[in-house]
């Protein structure tokens, strides 16, 4: 990317998020995590939500160009994960990026000019939404074809194995993804050489405009990997709590050497596919009884007051700096210059050419 | 009705999809001085491509409504109605003056020049072209009725009809059936035939691509969708290994009549791994047969040859033409072989060569061309594999000048193969050599700036005419 003439952000977040740095992965337990991160998680979250209530607002005002795909309803997982994730591991996903982005320490600011095609955005305007990467993080990409990084991601951990270090691959896809041939071989892969990969499968129900397990034959994605022997748990994917549990079990099971593992976190997109989607597939009944009963972030929040004491103005106060935090990296990014002309011809490895 | 007060925002009609450029407002879900909560669904927006509700971003209540429900289609970004929000000033979206300049800023950092403007997004009112009476044209007998109609509906069109005609015929891809196809060409088709012939799977491209191949030795023609020809790259290998060599390495044993179609090449920003242009790997493989057509009439008649041909066929479509009109003739079976280019506008001192949506782009270049003094000839190929180079040979013995015009990347590209061609069998009649307009030797990039640069463009193509005739 343009990385070499991206200027470094002094605003650039440490590679971790804060909700992770309380404890080293191996030691987190359960309540642990819970209690000393709770803040730290509905932030997180907050943050997730609102950068993509953002982009969505930039979108709409044509600021924002081509796919785009929002994760608004999806934030526990990436969340959940990374408050069990060491800051050396290593994370790959989707087009559905910015979440996981956000989660792993990323600089706000940073991505939403790359969402907006700026100099300063992650690959330098050259990526957009769904191709950005950030290896400092750990982060290894935003890939747009369907199930792309799922072996992608295996080669990362099949890496680690190779040099024997000890870090564990987060490799996320959607539940229409799991459906793809090289999936399929990635578990066979990575189960025949025992590495160190935590398949996330994030099940937010729809396949793009397929509705709910309109296109799987065997709905329990979890199970899947069965035949390969490798075990899989299904997950309440709008529970941060029952998210890090399942992570911290995962992560350990891996860094013993144990071979790989597959959750299936159960969540809910509540916007179309894409922007250009109209989500006709369901109601918005359905859409709004799930928001209402197990949004994440209502949830967490309803756990910082009741047991954890926590003061709605303090959760205001929060919410307010938030939301300046997303408004203020929007407005960074709105004000970043367009890549040069020069950007055009460059990090072609043999050099573009012309007549 | 309640005045504008100080803090009102405007709600302005979003873009909803990377080529949106207008919609109509089909229906208002809420009333004046009705309270909003965020998330709540506002309208519903009707586009060439789907319907779609859209929903208030932030609390508040709508103080006017600007626009009725159930007119024209109106431009993106155009004032709905006017809000005014609940929250604090600094929760708020961008005020409206802002949000004018910075949408503003978008318009103008958009693909330059009208060649890389998206579709017309309302095809309610077609501007059919008309075809260009002074010169011949062959494809359908003179007295043929002929209506508007755009590539969408002319593609959808030769789908029904081979699909009437043999009980063989079946498609198959991601969302083909109950969604009707990701850009609607496969409107009514389930309906029409059946869950059983028109075919939805899973996100499984090498799956179904391989399954599909298999039906047609059996004997099946099917007709694999791809929703874009990005997502045949899993899948290229089937395509190349097992479709395209089946007759040769089985001494005709196999034969595999089946047709892979969907969109190819990039609509504006998609970036670089929905940005390919694979016209010219395609024509590159024996055993294939490539289409790339411009107009919904060769659409239509490459489409019926490439259901009835019994080897694979590789139709390459556009999604930048699907809401495109053009007159189709009606009433006949009309099919349109493979082999046979169109002159899409005669000329005398340079001949520009192109296919699909690149045929737009030289039309363009022919008419700026014109307003210079170059008389330009514009050759639309239609088909990729086989090639009508005898068109183009007695094209370049009249202008002895030649531009070809292709999307996608310039090393090994058409460009290239059609200059060794033609330098092969008409170098004496060449006053310079044939240059190609392509894409930049570059993955596409996403920035506003750098897409359009990277893009072959009627300013690139005028460049190299005037440059072959050293004007
Ligand atoms: C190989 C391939 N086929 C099709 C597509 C088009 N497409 C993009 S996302 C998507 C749906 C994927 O759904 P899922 O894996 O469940 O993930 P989600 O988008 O819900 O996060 C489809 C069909 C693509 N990008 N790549």
């Amino acid at each position: 990317m343009g990385a070499g003439q991206t200027p470094q952000n002094p605003a650039e977040r440490p590679a971790k998020s804060p909700a992770a740095s309380a404890g080293r992965a191996a030691e987190v337990t359960v309540e642990g995590a819970a209690q000393a991160t709770a803040l730290g998680l509905y932030r997180e979250m907050l943050r997730i939500r609102r950068f993509e209530e953002k982009a969505g607002q930039l979108y709409g005002m044509g600021l924002i160009g081509g796919y785009c795909h929002l994760c608004i309803g999806q934030e526990a997982v990436p969340v959940g994960l990374e408050a069990v994730a060491r800051s050396d591991d290593r994370r790959i996903t989707s087009y559905r990026s910015h979440g996981l982005m956000l989660a792993c320490g990323m600089d706000p600011a940073r991505i939403m000019a790359e969402l907006l095609g700026r100099a300063t955005g992650y690959s330098g305007g050259k990526g957009g939404s769904m191709h950005m990467a950030s290896p400092a993080h750990g982060f290894f990409g935003g890939h747009a074809i369907v199930g792309a990084q799922v072996p992608i991601g295996t080669g990362l951990a099949f890496a680690d194995r190779y040099r024997g270090e000890d870090r564990v691959s987060f490799v996320y896809f959607g539940d229409a993804a799991a459906n793809q041939g090289q999936v399929a071989e990635s578990y066979h892969l990575a189960a025949l050489w025992k590495l160190p990969v935590i398949f996330v499968i994030e099940n937010n129900q729809h396949g793009a405009d397929l509705p709910p397990g309109g296109a799987a034959a065997a709905p329990d994605l979890h199970s899947r990997g069965a035949g390969y022997g490798i075990p899989g748990e299904a997950v309440d994917g709008m529970d941060v709590e029952a998210v890090i549990a399942a992570g911290a079990r995962a992560r350990a099971h891996c860094a013993a050497g144990r071979g790989p593992v597959i959750l299936e976190m159960k969540t809910y997109r509540y916007r179309g596919h894409s922007m250009a989607d109209p989500a006709k597939y369901r109601t918005r009944e359905d859409m709004h009884r799930v928001r209402q009963e197990k949004d994440a972030i209502a949830r967490i929040r309803a756990m910082l007051t009741s047991r954890h004491g926590v003061s709605e103005d303090a959760l205001k106060t929060i919410d307010r700096e938030i939301k300046a935090e997303v408004s203020a990296a929007a407005e960074t990014a709105c004000a970043a210059p367009e890549p040069a002309r020069d950007a055009l011809m460059q990090d072609v490895p043999t050099g573009a050419e012309t007549i | 009705m309640s005045a504008r007060t100080a803090t009102d925002l405007e709600i302005r009609l979003p873009a909803l999809s990377p080529t949106m450029e207008s919609g109509r407002l089909a229906k208002w879900y809420v009333s004046e001085g009705d309270r909003v909560a965020a998330g709540d669904v506002l309208a519903e927006i009707e586009t060439d491509k789907a319907t779609m509700e859209f929903e208030a971003e932030t609390p508040g209540t709508i103080s006017r409504l600007l626009i009725p429900a159930g007119g024209e289609p109106i431009p993106v970004d155009t004032a709905l109605a006017l809000f005014t929000p609940d929250t604090q000033p600094a929760t708020q979206p961008p005020r409206a003056p802002e949000a004018a300049s910075a949408a503003d800023a978008g318009k103008e950092a958009a693909p330059a020049g009208g060649s890389d403007a998206p579709a017309p997004a309302a095809p309610q009112t077609p501007a059919a072209r008309k075809p260009d009476t002074s010169w011949p044209q062959p494809d359908w007998p003179a007295a043929t009725p002929t209506r508007p109609q755009t590539v969408r509906d002319a593609l959808r069109d030769a789908l029904a009809e081979e699909m009437h005609r043999d009980a063989e015929v079946f498609l198959i891809g991601e969302e083909v059936g109950e969604h009707q196809g990701a850009y609607k060409v496969s409107r009514g088709l389930r309906d029409d035939f059946g869950a059983a012939r028109v075919v939805d799977t899973p996100i499984t491209e090498q799956g179904f691509t391989g399954l599909a191949i298999g039906a047609a030795f059996a004997g099946l023609k099917p007709v694999v969708e791809f929703m874009s020809f990005a997502y045949a790259l899993p899948a290229l290998g089937q395509i190349v290994q097992s479709a395209a060599k089946a007759r040769a390495m089985t001494g005709g044993a196999l034969t595999c009549p089946i047709t892979f179609r969907g969109p190819n090449g990039a609509p504006p920003r998609v970036a670089a791994q929905h940005g390919t242009d694979l016209a010219a790997w395609a024509a590159q493989i024996p055993g294939l047969k490539v289409a790339m057509p411009y107009t919904a009439a060769d659409a239509k008649g490459l489409l019926k040859a490439a259901i009835r041909d019994p080897d694979p066929v590789i139709f390459l479509e556009h999604e930048l033409l699907y809401g495109e009109s053009f007159d189709v003739p009606t009433g006949i079976d009309h099919i349109l072989p493979f082999g046979r280019a169109a002159i899409r506008r005669p000329g005398s001192d340079v001949t520009l060569v192109a296919a699909g949506l690149a045929v737009r782009h030289a039309l363009h270049a022919a008419e700026a061309l014109a307003a210079i003094g170059i008389s330009a000839e514009v050759i639309d190929l239609r088909s990729l594999r086989p090639i009508d180079y005898d068109t183009i040979l007695a094209s370049l013995r009249k202008t002895n000048r030649c531009v070809t015009v292709e999307e996608g990347w310039p090393v090994a590209s058409l460009g290239d193969h059609l200059a060794a061609r033609i330098t092969q069998r008409t170098f004496d009649w060449l006053d310079a050599p044939v240059l190609s307009a392509t894409g930049e030797d570059i993955p596409l990039p996403y920035a506003a700036n750098l897409d359009s640069l990277a893009r072959v463009s009627v300013e690139k193509i005028v460049a190299l005419a005037r440059q072959t005739c050293y004007k």
